[in-house]
């Protein structure tokens, strides 16, 4: 398959960047997106030429570091599923594909394809955990948690932290990450004795790091490769009304 | 020289406790005054570096992803091991034990693993306390699943991402020791030294991965865990940035590198479709459960496989196997595949590949059972490969996973140089020539939560306090040598890609040092390796500069160190004549193919000693006792 690459490149977080086009030809509809940004790369340095820089280790969809915006939309088209994940064959011969990094205030970036996205760490340093010791903890079996709650906090807890929710939020939130860890936590027993102290310093957490306020679009959902719910949020709301009442 | 695994007296089952007894302690108000640094962030350091913070110690923790949650132990799918006999059905900490040494092929030392048994109940106790939503039975209580190599269910899941549930638990604790400004995160930070001063580790040279900064950092004690160097062989399940940097360089300045040549090839993998691969997708153990593996009877049958008979199929598996069937262990299933590949019989592109088939069990349990059981296993396949599992077999091949060996280890978790302790698949310790499924996530986080915080504070009170800076002459060496080889690199401005070098490379190793393994083909691979390493120095092209987020540079400086530790692998498969676990050399095999063991001359460890480049490494042994488990030709038939 033949393609046409509008890759954002930018040398430096202050560096202006710009839209460069490369050809990707040549490409089996069995390469995954990254792999044809591989064969690009080599290209580029056969032509000695600096190859696009874009983060990523697992490649398998879990640990959250890769992601870009593929024709405006974070990780691509493909529901469900992370920009390592996406095959070629699920674009058109003759494509033309656009790739710009994540944006967002608090993700600078820090080159190309690369951001930063400490601030994401910044929240869960403020609350995201259950303070234990090591040793301290009881019998596994002595603190039963129904299967529902188990498997809902599974849900929430299956958040890769890869900030493709923020990258699509037109205001830049990071809502459905912070509520996710948060109903992780509170929906189990385990969680409760922090449950309203936490909800209040990881808000508070990601108000600082300059990620913007829901207004219920409903992209961050969408885009989600690991398919998170919005109704996370909504109980993070919940339990932030609540903690302010126990506060007063 | 023989080594000394310091294996405290005793009957196997109180060493631990005695030995913790007669650790010496280091009074909680002191400890703050003691600086640890930890390489890694997976399951291994992330708890370490929580629990040593707990503990009072002033941490410092460098791994080169963004955020120490990306780990490669995030990738982990299938579950993680304890005794904990929830199901009643006869587990307990000797069978566990027994069972881990047997898998390992009598290749792993006794009072290790017996430890590792004794306190995987702690760590499910540990784990569900920090949140982690492991699988539940409806009345609330954990639920186990069955994995390979054991005959009763003593493995913890969460779906398919155990290991990424059980690295979010560590590094929460991780993060809260941060809060409470116990723990330096040093991310993007990658080792390219070990600095070592008067005999004893004290410190690490390091890159910042974007902007290049070369830096210093001093401590009383080096903990490395740095994962496994499977990626020795490019094509492999690990994450891409998986590397052997860290504990390769800490070899060059004097740590044992133990049993390179054990190295685990994972049986079920989606098959390499083409040169742009990057990387092999594991698929979980846990699907031999219900499939069933075959390939057509007869050589370069290209039917698809609906229109192949039952009569013309070999399910050679079960036919080989009966007693254990598709569920033997994963060195015997991998060897199994390759040899029916190598008749001829094998299917798909290249004829690299065997079908793992779920037909019968689909219409034995029905679709939903399977897809409540497997679904995003499928999902995955399909999207990997377009082709539906619930409609045409899947197709899979042998993909290196794991690696056994790793920098020498005493009881203490201490290597051969003082003050450097190695956690987690860095170190050599647990898993013998062969790890069963599910005992990874169980050492890793056995060695950083219950092991390495007691056996650490006795090295640092017996060693007492003493200050060492930056500014000592071993760190500005460290420096300067760290500085001239990423100047090298640049500067040879040939023609190649590190790429094109690590592809080559892996390549070879897997022809000749992969599944099978001949004295003629690791002689070959042995003269092969310095001509890609010459080539390598005399036609890299690395674009770029030292100063920026160079990724290039990056997989240069890592394909460098692989091209060196190649060659201990290799050596190390040749001078080890005997087949077990994962290492099998095929002039070591009994009538029906299966690995031949020679307890008699090698019942030991291979740790060697760097002596310079170009030089032949020393070997020491540390020689193995089994007084516990008798060793005896596994058999799973
Ligand atoms: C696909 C897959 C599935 C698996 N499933 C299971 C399973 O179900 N059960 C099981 O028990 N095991 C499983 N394993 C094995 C298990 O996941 C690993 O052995 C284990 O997680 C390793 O943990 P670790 O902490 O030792 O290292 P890792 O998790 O690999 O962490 C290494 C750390 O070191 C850092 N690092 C590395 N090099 C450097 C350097 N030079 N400088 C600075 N930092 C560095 C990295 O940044 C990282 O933080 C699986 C492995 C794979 C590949
Ligand atoms: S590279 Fe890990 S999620 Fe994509």
């Amino acid at each position: 398959m033949n393609f046409t690459l509008k890759v954002w490149r930018q040398a430096g977080p202050e560096a202006p960047g710009r839209l460069v086009t490369y050809p990707a030809d040549d490409i089996s509809p069995d390469t995954s997106f990254l792999e044809m940004l591989d064969i690009v790369n080599e290209r580029l340095i056969a032509k000695n030429e600096e190859p696009i820089a874009f983060d990523h280790d697992c490649r398998e969809g879990i640990c959250g570091m890769c992601g870009a915006v593929v024709n405006g939309y974070a990780h691509g088209h493909e529901r469900g599923t992370t920009l390592c994940q996406l095959h070629m064959r699920s674009f058109r011969d003759g494509a033309t594909i656009y790739i710009e990094p994540f944006r967002a205030k608090a993700f600078p970036v820090i080159r190309d394809l690369v951001v930063d996205r400490s601030a994401f760490d910044a929240i869960i340093t403020a609350g995201g955990y259950i303070s234990i010791r090591t040793g301290a903890a009881p019998e596994a079996n002595a603190i039963p948690v129904p299967k529902e709650n188990a498997e809902r906090a599974m849900d929430a807890a299956a958040c890769i932290g890869c900030g493709a929710c923020v990258a699509s939020c037109p205001n830049a939130s990071a809502m459905l990450f912070t509520s996710a860890k948060l109903a992780h936590l509170g929906l189990l027993p385990q969680g409760q004795p922090e449950r309203f102290e936490r909800v209040r310093t990881m808000v508070s957490a990601m108000e600082q790091a300059g990620f913007g306020s829901c207004t219920n679009h409903g992209e961050c959902e969408a885009a989600c490769p690991k398919e998170v719910s919005m109704d996370f949020i909504a109980r993070m709301n919940l339990d932030l009304i609540r903690a302010s009442l126990k506060h007063r | 020289m023989m080594l000394d695994g310091k294996v405290p007296e005793g009957p196997i089952e109180q060493k631990w406790d005695q030995h913790r007894f007669r650790l010496k302690l280091i009074n909680p108000a002191n400890k703050r005054k003691y600086r640890i640094l930890v390489v890694g962030s997976g399951l291994a350091g992330a708890s370490a570096a929580a629990s040593l913070a707990e503990l009072g110690y002033a941490v410092d923790c460098f791994f080169f992803q963004d955020s120490p949650r990306r780990a490669h132990s995030i990738a982990a799918q299938g579950g993680i091991n304890a005794a904990k006999n929830y199901p009643n059905d006869g587990d307990s900490i000797w069978r566990l034990f027994h069972d881990t040494v047997k898998g390992g092929d009598y290749r792993a030392r006794e009072a290790n693993v017996y430890r590792l048994a004794q306190v995987s109940n702690a760590i499910i106790d540990q784990c569900v306390a920090q949140g982690v939503p492991f699988a539940r039975e409806y009345g609330g209580t954990l639920e186990n699943r069955s994995f390979g190599g054991a005959q009763v269910s003593r493995t913890f899941y969460a779906r398919g991402q155990t290991g990424q549930q059980l690295l979010l638990g560590a590094y929460s604790a991780l993060m809260r020791q941060v809060a409470a400004g116990r723990v330096r995160l040093h991310k993007r930070c990658e080792m390219l030294d070990l600095v070592v001063v008067e005999g004893r580790a004290r410190g690490i040279v390091t890159r910042d991965l974007i902007t290049g900064k070369i830096e210093r950092h001093a401590g009383d004690a080096v903990v490395l865990g740095t994962g496994g160097y499977g990626n020795v062989f490019y094509l492999s399940t690990n994450a891409k940035g998986c590397n052997v940097t860290a504990i390769w360089r800490a070899h060059r300045r004097g740590a044992f590198f133990a049993n390179p040549c054990f190295t685990q090839i994972h049986p079920t993998c989606i098959p390499v479709t083409g040169d742009h691969q990057s990387k092999l997708t594991l698929m979980s153990e846990s699907l031999r459960n219900d499939g069933r593996i075959w390939v057509p009877k007869n050589k370069g049958d290209t039917r698809p496989p609906s229109q192949i008979p039952e009569a013309e199929r070999d399910y050679f598996l079960e036919r080989r196997y009966p007693a254990f069937g598709n569920l033997v262990p994963r060195d015997v299933a991998s060897r199994a595949a390759k040899a029916v590949c190598d008749e001829g019989r094998g299917v798909g592109p290249g004829g690299l590949g065997v079908y793992l088939d779920f037909a019968e069990a689909l219409e034995r349990l029905g679709r939903p059972v399977i897809e409540e059981r497997y679904g995003n296993l499928f999902h995955m396949y399909k999207k990997i490969t377009a082709e539906d599992p619930y409609r045409e077999p899947m197709r899979i091949y042998p993909a290196s996973h794991y690696t056994m060996g790793g920098l020498w280890v005493d009881y203490n978790l201490m290597s051969n140089l003082p003050g450097l302790f190695v956690i987690g698949e860095a170190n050599f310790s647990d898993h013998g020539a062969n790890r069963l499924g599910a005992s990874a996530l169980m050492q890793g986080l056995a060695d950083g939560y219950f092991v390495l915080p007691y056996t650490i504070g006795d090295y640092l009170a017996t060693a007492g306090k003493s200050k060492v800076d930056v500014d000592h002459a071993e760190f500005a060496a460290a420096e300067e040598q760290a500085r001239g080889r990423i100047t090298k690199l640049l500067g040879i401005r040939g023609e190649r890609s590190p790429d094109s070098f690590h592809k080559q490379l892996g390549k070879l190793v897997w022809n000749h040092c992969g599944m099978g393994r001949n004295d003629a083909g690791l002689r070959r691979a042995l003269e092969e390796i310095p001509k890609i390493r010459d080539e390598f120095w005399r036609n890299l092209r690395v674009t770029g500069t030292a100063d920026t987020l160079n990724q290039t540079l990056e997989k240069a400086t890592r394909v460098a160190d692989f091209l060196e530790f190649a060659e201990l692998l290799v050596r190390d498969a040749l001078h080890r004549e005997e087949s077990c676990g994962g290492h099998f050399r095929e002039e070591h095999q009994t009538e029906d193919g299966e690995a031949k063991r020679d307890d008699e001359r090698f019942a030991y460890v291979a740790a060697w000693e760097f002596k310079g480049d170009g030089a032949v490494p020393d070997m020491h042994k540390e020689p193995l006792r089994f007084d516990y488990v008798k060793p005896a030709q596994r058999s799973y038939k």
